[in-house]
């Protein structure tokens, strides 16, 4: 047997490879390292790889090939666009995560014993959360530009296994905290294990594991649909549990809420990027033309999703879980992207990804300052008055929650607007409607967050906004500068995106 | 540079003067405000003199583009109908600003967030009636709630958070469904011809629209309209808004906020869906019946001066609908002038209202009594404006009354007949409050109150004079409005009724 040897092209893999190297980096210092300059040298690390990453995507951006890595990886114009909104999320995350204070100090130990007590007065601190992150951040780069299933399934797990364990990292709450790593991985294994047997179905239906090989497969006809409805099945299963779609949503609250809160942000939104862009390249490259098999199902998961994640919202007390259903209403609203199936379709899910993800990890960023003695307060009613305590901070989240809601001059009302356009372009009235629906709804938990903060008046329990650090400070900022921008002038981004992103097979 | 362009950027400017002076130099603060009201007020008023009202095409216009993608462009210009709101828009933000000197010191947050609040409202107010790009008037239509929420719910009295809330969530509502109907225009834009949001071309479009697509994105505008506006059944927000705002953000909300429900309903319910329109003519025509009726019997049975002038109100806007739906010239005039007689009457009841309220420390019409002897030049000025409330010939809200009682009978007889008692029930609804607040013997603990003084007799003159004068000659207004009344009849191909003979046999 002959060995070939596997061609590679660097510049375009760069990406990837950037911060796979960052992470192995991370890895050494954390074994060799004297303890007292890990933090600043992982800090250091991190955020340098992340930026030479992006100047690395920069650089290739408009070499376009599907032969990056022998058919296995796809580098085009949707992957570039998708790799950079999730390059600039995990930035603004890093920033979040590099306030360590509400990091576990020594993440193996028993929560409550002895150990614990003497890492915390020992000053220990996780560095090891950025090397996970980075090694996240890799699987999330591969993730949107996998073109084989193989690929695609490492690229889930490189992505998934850290996240699983930096659920778990919270300093406070750490019982929580771990049940929610636990259940992570426990209900994120199992949908891997459904992946997994989509691919099997897949490869049985089409003889291939490529993405083009089987779309091929689909315009053949030629296969047994049994196999190929199988296939799509199980493959989404595993794609919908990544972004919390219902019902395979009942991770989310819990581990948004166990998580530490920088993490959340990360996870909320650089997940979402990357699992909404190996769902829509799979979709819309193997799929496509077998739409009427997938497209009525994932028109009731949609209508679901969106419907479900604002109705449930209302009945929470805790701003993490708000937030999560949030999301959930969210990724429903992404769905009408998908199933558009069209190349308006791809351009505003891209760009609500972006708008998203901004938001989010600006939002997030805001929940780890309002703190009492004992770590962050969740519970929204300590939230009230808010707007008294730290008027800026507080008008901060209400436009992102404002961005939430879709209302115009937010870059939420844009992503909004494109997306039911496109669904509706493409004959869904059902999504345009429930989409409008539920925004409704959602319209109502997000006011009433913004009545707690500015109407109410503070409840004097000790409460209080930190003062945020430089770079929490960096993070806010630019999340809200940015959707302002998008909000008011989106069409730089807008055509930049109709002219970058196209899939090429 | 384009005359409703800098009628917008000004009262921008004013805000950014607002935010660079100190939060305690109230004085300065409310004296840079007027001067943007007054201002923008001079500029509004040049414009009326430049305008040509022979010419029924949008003059002024300017058109930039905005999401070159999507089609949408920064595109405004006025005609008649719109500019004749504008004036009265900037008319009487300089008498909010002056009659309410003090009203922003019982709020939850400094007079300059007050100020910059309602300087960025005046900016909306009048883009919103400005806009030729059916986009941008969405836009400034749900971003004008946010600095409204922020008014009733930061300054206003009672239990101003939930009408605040309330406010807000009743608009959204109405807007989402809204923006369902603009996703819809857009869409069948771009299949017949380019996607695009310019009102002229829309104007077009319900040529390829099937007629259920018609029916259903007329209901969209439409509801949002009739919340705005409020049409009962739709209305039961405003009174608690109305009453729980302060008196200058009342005389905004229902003045000027109010007016875009109806100003939409001839823009663009009527323009963009003349079969629909005339489809669900006789159910609008009802409804705008019931809430003359209804609206009038709530006041009669009001308790509170406040909630008073809030039920008046939504009798006065069932004859502004009623006269927009009998689709007649006379109909439409009448309507167009009401709209703007509505806004300087409501504008002096409830100042009028709320200066009565500020000195007795209550709204409730039976702490009052005896004001004529005690308070003179207050009592005539709520007589005065009541009398223009119960359109008392003479005064400007005859001649609006009676136009569209006219120009609804030669349509619509029984439903002008059955309004018509509308009037009867008016006489009640002002005289009652009169003969209690007013007359009478001086009700212990108003002996002492302390009549108008300088600066409030120098806010509400103008507002009598304008009653006065165009009670009198409306001939200047009604000179550019109907022009451009029967042109947007003419354009969708609605005509007069012919007078018939029978009556007169």
């Amino acid at each position: 047997m002959e060995f070939i040897a596997p061609s590679l092209n660097y510049a375009q893999l760069a990406p990837i490879l950037i911060v796979l190297a960052g992470a192995l980096a991370g890895v050494l210092i954390e074994a060799f390292a004297p303890r007292a300059s890990r933090y600043s040298s992982q800090l250091f690390v991190a955020l340098f790889s992340l930026v030479a990453s992006f100047a690395a995507l920069v650089r290739v951006r408009t070499q376009t090939s599907v032969d990056a890595a022998m058919g296995s990886v796809a580098f085009d114009g949707v992957g570039v666009l998708l790799q950079g909104s999730i390059l600039i999320i995990a930035v603004l995350s890093i920033f979040l995560i590099a306030d360590q204070e509400s990091f576990t100090a020594l993440a193996a130990s028993v929560p409550g014993s002895e150990e614990e007590r003497d890492a915390v007065q020992s000053d220990l601190r996780v560095t090891e959360v950025f090397p996970l992150t980075l090694f996240a951040v890799a699987g999330m780069l591969l993730f949107p530009v996998a073109s084989d299933l193989i690929t695609l399934f490492v690229a889930l797990e490189v992505l998934s296994l850290p996240l699983y364990l930096m659920a778990g990292l919270s300093r406070r709450r750490r019982l929580a905290s771990q049940e929610a790593a636990l259940k992570y991985f426990l209900l994120g294994a199992f949908s891997s294990a459904f992946f997994l047997l989509g691919i099997a179905y897949l490869f049985g239906y089409s003889g291939s594991i490529t993405l083009a090989g089987i779309q091929a497969s689909v315009i053949g006809g030629a296969g047994n649909d049994v196999f190929l409805l199988l296939g799509i099945a199980f493959i989404s299963i595993g794609l919908l549990f990544k972004v919390g779609a219902v019902p395979f949503h009942a991770w989310s609250p819990d581990v948004y809420q166990g998580a530490p809160t920088a993490i959340t942000g990360f996870m909320a939104a650089a997940t979402k990027v990357a699992a909404f862009g190996a769902i829509l390249r799979i979709f819309y490259v193997s799929f496509a033309n077998a739409e009427w098999q997938w497209k009525p199902a994932m028109v009731v998961i949609a209508i679901i999703t969106m419907v479900f994640g604002s109705v449930v919202a209302i009945a929470q007390r805790d701003v993490k879980r708000m937030l999560a259903y949030s999301s959930i209403a969210h990724a429903g609203f992404l769905l009408a992207g998908v199933i558009a199936l069209s190349k308006t379709g791809l351009e505003a899910s891209i760009f609500y990804l972006f708008a998203y993800g901004v938001a989010t990890v600006g939002a997030f960023g805001i929940v780890t300052l309002v703190r009492d003695a004992s770590g962050e307060v969740g519970d929204l009613n300590r939230w009230s008055g808010l707007g008294k305590r730290a008027p800026l901070l507080a008008s901060a989240f209400a436009f992102f929650l404002l961005a939430f809601a879709g209302i115009p001059l937010t870059s939420g009302f844009i992503g909004k607007f494109s997306i039911f356009s496109a669904a509706y372009e493409s004959g869904s009235t059902s999504i345009l409607i429930a989409g409008v629906l539920s925004s409704a709804v959602a319209a109502f938990f997000y006011i009433r967050v913004i009545v707690l903060m500015f109407f109410k008046d503070p409840i004097e329990d000790g409460t209080s906004v930190v003062i945020p650090s430089a770079l929490t400070t960096i993070t806010i900022t630019v999340s809200s500068v940015l959707t302002l921008i998008l909000g008011i002038y989106p069409a730089p981004l807008i055509d930049f995106i109709a002219t970058t992103a196209t899939f090429i097979r | 540079m384009n005359a409703l362009t800098t009628m917008m950027l000004l009262p921008i400017l004013g805000t950014l003067l607002l935010a660079v002076i100190p939060n305690d130099q109230v004085l300065r603060i409310k004296q840079a405000a007027l001067a943007t009201t007054l201002l923008v007020a001079a500029s509004g008023v040049l414009a009326w003199f430049n305008f040509n009202a022979a010419d029924t095409s949008f003059q002024f216009v300017q058109s930039v583009e905005w999401i070159p993608s999507f089609g949408i462009n920064y595109a405004v210009g006025v005609d008649g109908l719109s500019l004749v709101l504008i004036l009265m828009s900037v008319l009487l933000a300089p008498i909010v600003v002056l009659a309410g000197w003090n009203e922003s010191e019982g709020g939850r947050w400094s007079t300059k967030v007050f100020y910059m609040l309602i300087l960025v409202l005046e900016t909306m107010m009048i883009g919103v009636f400005a806009a030729t790009d059916v986009f941008l008037f969405y836009v400034i239509f749900e971003a004008m709630l946010i600095p409204v929420y922020f008014l009733i719910g930061g300054y206003g009295s009672g239990d101003r958070a939930a009408a605040a809330v309330k406010f807000l969530l009743y608009s959204l509502f109405g807007g989402l469904l809204m923006l369902a109907s603009i996703i819809g225009l857009y869409v069948i834009s771009g299949a017949n011809g380019g996607h695009t949001f310019d009102i002229n071309k829309l104007s077009e479009l319900h040529n390829y629209m099937s007629s259920t697509t018609q029916n259903l994105l007329f209901l969209g505008f439409f509801i949002a309209f009739a919340i705005k506006a409020p049409l009962w059944p739709l209305h039961t927000w405003l009174p608690d808004a109305a009453s729980s705002a302060t008196p200058g953000t009342s005389v905004l909300l229902l003045g000027v906020l109010d007016k875009v429900g109806t100003f939409g309903m001839i823009r663009f319910c009527l323009t963009l869906f003349p079969d629909a329109s005339k489809t669900f003519t006789p159910i609008i025509i009802t409804l705008a019946v019931i809430s003359i009726i209804y609206g009038a019997f709530l006041a009669i049975g009001a308790t509170d001066i406040k909630r008073l002038i809030a039920y008046t109100s939504i009798s006065h806007f069932g004859f502004i609908t009623m006269g927009i739906f009998a689709m007649t010239t006379q109909g439409h005039s009448g309507a167009t002038l009401y709209m703007f007689n509505h806004g300087f009457s409501t504008a002096a009841l409830f100042i009028v209202a709320g200066w009565m309220a500020a000195r007795r420390g209550s709204s409730t019409i039976a702490d009052f009594g005896g004001l004529q002897r005690v308070t003179p030049v207050m009592a005539w000025s709520f007589f005065i404006a009541g009398m223009s409330s119960l359109a008392l010939p003479g005064l400007s809200s005859f001649v609006s009354e009676f136009l569209v009682l006219v120009g609804t009978f030669t349509r619509y007889p029984v439903a002008a007949i059955i309004a018509t008692f509308g009037i009867v029930l008016a006489a009640l609804y002002i005289l009652i409050p009169v003969q209690k607040a007013l007359h009478g013997p001086t009700t212990p603990g108003n002996e002492n109150l302390p009549d108008l003084n300088f600066r409030e007799k120098i806010a509400i003159a103008p507002v009598m004079a304008i009653i006065i004068a165009l009670g009198f000659y409306p001939a200047p207004l009604l000179n550019v409005i109907n022009p451009a009344s029967a042109h947007v009849l003419e354009v969708q191909g609605f005509t007069d009724p012919t007078p018939s003979e029978g009556a007169g046999k």
